[in-house]
């Protein structure tokens, strides 16, 4: 089947069920993206689909073709750091590390929908993460960063 | 403590070794102490290098491993504060620059690092370490040891280095070193002229070290104390950071296991034949107590595992978990007395007559759960072997492929890759093990092992299951006495037993964070009870101290209230501790403390207090709860830790944020709990511990009125849950003596 993530086309020899995680980190070495949990209760594989953020452990092969996939890898770079990242890098946000790709690109896909958020709503769009190393004052602190960021332009 | 003499003794002395291209400064030599089983018996004279300059650039060696904690970060700025190199110069390895530079010799040095300094020597004398401890201690990095034991030893490192980078340039250009000055990587001549440190590679190498430097004043320190940029920050960002997960090798395949669900338990057969025939699937392999699965991709090997039908063994511990704490229960005998490490007054007649109150409580096994699933790639050859991992014990990783494997220890080279988390789970290396078990049978090829999350939880050797025992007396609206009797099996016993290493003596884990702390009352006994081993446990972020905390500061706070006083000016009265006493006092101004509020005084909304002395740091929190309707909310955290000197203010406040989340949140719903010998809860959403919505508003003050460099990454674990239980009782009254507390309330 064909992929189209970060607005690349791959071509790959899957299972229609094989989540979409594994098509990233296994078949394509794309591994910015994170396996923490497997059933969708930590959000550290977070991708968007045309967009909007899903689990790519609970995402079939088969149902991300034809959309547009972005991952981490595809927000932004180092050299050109997309406005939540930029945040993230402000804030110091991280001490592992490892459910911050899932973060981002939750947070982005909040922002994209909901540029304003209110605490509540910042609350209720991350609560799905999991973060282990406690790093959530941060969190909201970029959250909020990201959208004046995004406001200013 | 003879070993502790020897190396006080030890001389420090600096030399430099050459490097491909370039040289390693901060060398120091020492005399191998013959007493250590651990160490390697080879020569009298090892090498650590801590500073790389080659023509490519400027590389400073961290060799503590990286869990979240910042401790690349922290040990590069500390190297940098004298070396004179801005932090985005500089790269910073754990490990082996190349294979041959890094022998067993400079592994065996590797341990010399972990070595805790003066401080932390005292604190042992004292008996906070077990003297199992004292040999784990060689060798891993844990105990929030790192900042403590390299405060001094990196900087010396640096300032070696700046020093003979200047003798080198002095002597070319006919200058004096004393008109030399350095910045930001470069040698400034009189005359302005710059001369970037890395352009002197050739020269340095082989230089006479300068040996004879002073660290400088910290009134000239240009990193330590203030906010810095963490060196990971950016790569954790973006996706970039690699972690053991993210590790790949030439030709590498992709493997779970299977293990047996009751821990340790064996295997009598199976039947693999479908998962064998599934797409993808190469190999599965018998391993000890269970299978190790092989595809080509990691999905394709879980969902193989889960194809296999086995059939397993009884496991060596209790089946039921109610039998786990009847075996605590029938700990309390004086047959079973571990240490009495405290006898302050004499607490037997001053209970003997009068109002004696009692209570009794309990704190489960937990799992450690980092986010990242434990995992490592083995690649196996008839004459080495090669590990890349995210792991504590790099040391103990190469004993074991060498024992497993056969091959000389020599032969056996460990990559640390970055962790995806730990809170003390890679203390342990089964996945090592199990991985360099499935490489002896696929030899050549490297096996890239990760667990499910499944597989981990389950056998994530968990957090000690405890109890404790309070009988006390009151007087006069004060605490008069203290009897608390603690029972839990021995962690360093399991833990070490993994590693065939034997515990001898008391373990002071047992009544870590109780029998020390820096309260006076008069009549105050501590004894600890050690219980049959039962399932297989491990240090967890601050180890004993994360369940003797709640107990000991529980009790307090249920006499305190027998004697009608306010817990945070009773603990004050009681006070032996001047920086004790500032950090309750902190704790006090920051969180504007008046009493406990809560329902006894009309209001929804009460405070509990806690303070823990652990690992030499006094942490102090305020917690404040509010009862909605939606269940117990916790609104606010106040935080104040004696660490004698905050090296990065950023990373520190990060730090005990996250030690206050992570122990509160397992305080409010985490457990294992094992049924038929099997760990219950296997995933996070059974297990799940403090998401966003709960995580309330944390203020935290590090105070530096002590003389001793002290780490921050466990102490503010202990006094969380006893500062949340005593918010709890102060807004329904009910006094919890059992962790998690969600068996008693419900959280928002």
């Amino acid at each position: 089947m064909q992929l189209r993530i970060n607005g690349t086309l791959h071509e790959v020899d899957v299972e229609d069920d094989m989540p979409l995680l594994w098509v990233l980190r296994d078949e394509l070495g794309l591994t910015g993206t994170k396996f923490g949990c497997g059933i969708a209760q930590c959000g550290a594989c977070t991708v968007h689909l045309d967009g909007v953020a899903v689990r790519s452990c609970q995402t079939w092969a088969i149902d991300a073709e034809g959309a547009d996939i972005r991952t981490i890898e595809g927000l932004g770079t180092p050299d050109a750091l997309h406005a939540v990242q930029a945040a993230w890098l402000t804030e110091q946000v991280a001490q592992c590390g490892y459910c911050q790709s899932g973060q981002i690109m939750q947070a982005a896909s909040l922002l994209a929908e909901n540029p304003q958020p209110s605490d509540q709503e910042i609350d209720d769009a991350m609560s799905g993460n999991l973060c282990r190393c406690g790093t959530y004052p941060r969190i909201r602190a970029a959250v909020k960063r990201a959208a004046s960021l995004m406001q200013e332009g | 403590m003879g070993r502790l003499k020897t190396i006080a003794r030890r001389t420090f002395l600096i030399g430099s070794a050459a490097v491909a291209g370039g040289v390693a400064f901060g060398v120091y030599t020492v005399r191998k102490p013959h007493e250590n089983p651990l160490t390697a018996a080879a020569g009298e004279a090892v090498l650590t290098p801590y500073v790389k300059i080659t023509a490519d650039g400027i590389t400073l060696i961290t060799p503590r491993a990286d869990s979240g904690q910042g401790v690349y970060h922290v040990q590069a700025a500390l190297i940098a504060e004298e070396l004179d190199v801005d932090l985005d110069q500089i790269k910073a390895d754990p490990g082996p620059p190349s294979p041959a530079y890094w022998n067993t010799a400079l592994a065996a040095e590797a341990a010399e690092f972990l070595v805790p300094a003066a401080g932390m020597m005292q604190d042992m004398a004292e008996g906070a370490v077990t003297s199992v401890m004292k040999v784990m201690g060689l060798q891993i990095t844990g105990g929030s040891t790192s900042v403590p034991d390299q405060f001094e030893k990196l900087r010396l490192a640096g300032a070696s280095a700046r020093e003979t980078i200047k003798a080198v340039v002095a002597e070319r250009e006919g200058v004096a070193v004393s008109d030399l000055n350095t910045a930001s990587g470069n040698v400034i001549l009189p005359d302005g002229q710059k001369i970037p440190y890395i352009s002197l590679a050739a020269d340095l190498a082989g230089a006479e070290i300068v040996q004879d430097v002073a660290l400088r004043d910290p009134s000239q320190w240009r990193y330590i104390g203030k906010p810095m940029q963490r060196i990971d920050m950016l790569a954790k960002s973006t996706g970039t950071q690699d972690y053991g997960i993210d590790a790949s090798v030439e030709g590498m395949v992709h493997a779970t296991v299977l293990m047996n669900p009751a821990q340790g338990g064996g295997m009598s057969g199976y039947d693999a034949s479908e998962a064998l025939a599934m797409r993808g699937v190469k190999a599965v392999v018998p391993i000890s107590g269970g299978l190790g699965i092989v595809a080509d991709n990691t999905w394709r090997a879980f969902r193989a595992a889960q194809a296999i039908t086995v059939t397993w063994e009884d496991p060596s511990f209790p089946l039921e978990q109610a039998d786990h704490w009847a075996a605590l229960e029938a700990a309390f005998t004086p047959e079973a007395q571990d240490s009495q490490k405290r006898n302050d007054g004499d607490v037997d007649t001053a209970l003997s007559d009068g109002e004696v109150l009692t209570a009794e409580y309990r704190a489960p096994y937990l799992a450690h759960a980092p986010l990242e699933p434990i995992n490592a790639i083995v690649r196996v050859d008839d004459d080495r072997a090669e590990v890349w991992t995210g792991t504590q014990i790099p040391r103990f990783i190469q004993a074991n492929v060498s024992r497993i494997t056969g091959i000389p220890a020599e032969y056996v080279t460990v990559h640390v890759l970055m962790m995806g988390g730990s809170f003390g789970h890679r203390l342990e290396d089964e996945v090592v093990k199990q991985a360099t078990e499935i490489a002896m049978q696929m030899k050549g090829t490297p096996v890239k092992l990760t667990l499910s999350r499944e597989e981990d939880m389950i056998h994530d050797f968990p957090r000690q299951i405890a109890m404790a025992r309070m009988r006390g007396k009151v007087a006069n609206g004060q605490v008069e006495a203290l009897d608390l009797g603690f029972a839990m099996p021995s962690v360093m016993a399991s833990q070490l037993s993994r590693q065939n290493q034997s515990a001898p003596g008391p373990d002071s884990q047992i009544v870590a964070g109780a029998w020390d702390q820096p309260f006076a009352i008069p009549d105050q006994r501590v004894t600890g009870y050690r219980a049959q081993q039962l399932a297989p446990i491990s240090s967890w972020r601050s180890v004993g101290a994360s369940s003797n905390g709640f107990f000991y500061n529980a009790a307090l706070d249920e006499l305190i209230e027998a004697a009608g006083a306010d817990p945070l000016d009773e603990r004050l009265r009681l006070c032996s501790d001047p920086l004790a006493r500032q950090a309750l006092e902190a704790v006090a101004e920051m969180s504007g403390w008046a009493g406990v509020g809560g329902f006894a005084n009309g209001s929804k909304t009460g405070r509990g207090v806690a303070l823990t002395k652990s690992f030499g740091v006094h942490c102090a929190q305020v917690i404040e709860v509010t009862d909605t309707d939606a269940g117990l909310r916790i609104d606010n955290v106040w935080v104040a830790a004696e660490v004698g000197r905050v090296v990065d203010p950023v990373n520190f406040e990060n730090l005990v944020q996250g030690g206050a989340i992570y122990a509160l949140g397992h305080a409010m719903n985490s457990e294992i709990t094992y049924a038929g010998g099997v760990a219950e809860q296997s995933n996070f959403d059974l297990n799940p511990g403090m998401r966003l919505h709960q995580c309330p508003n944390i203020i935290v003050r590090g105070l530096e009125n002590g003389d001793r460099v002290l780490g921050i990454g466990e102490p503010p674990v202990p006094p969380a849950a006893p500062a949340l239980a005593g918010a709890i009782w102060a807004v329904t009254g009910k006094r919890l003596r059992e962790m998690p507390f969600s068996r008693s309330v419900g959280f928002v």
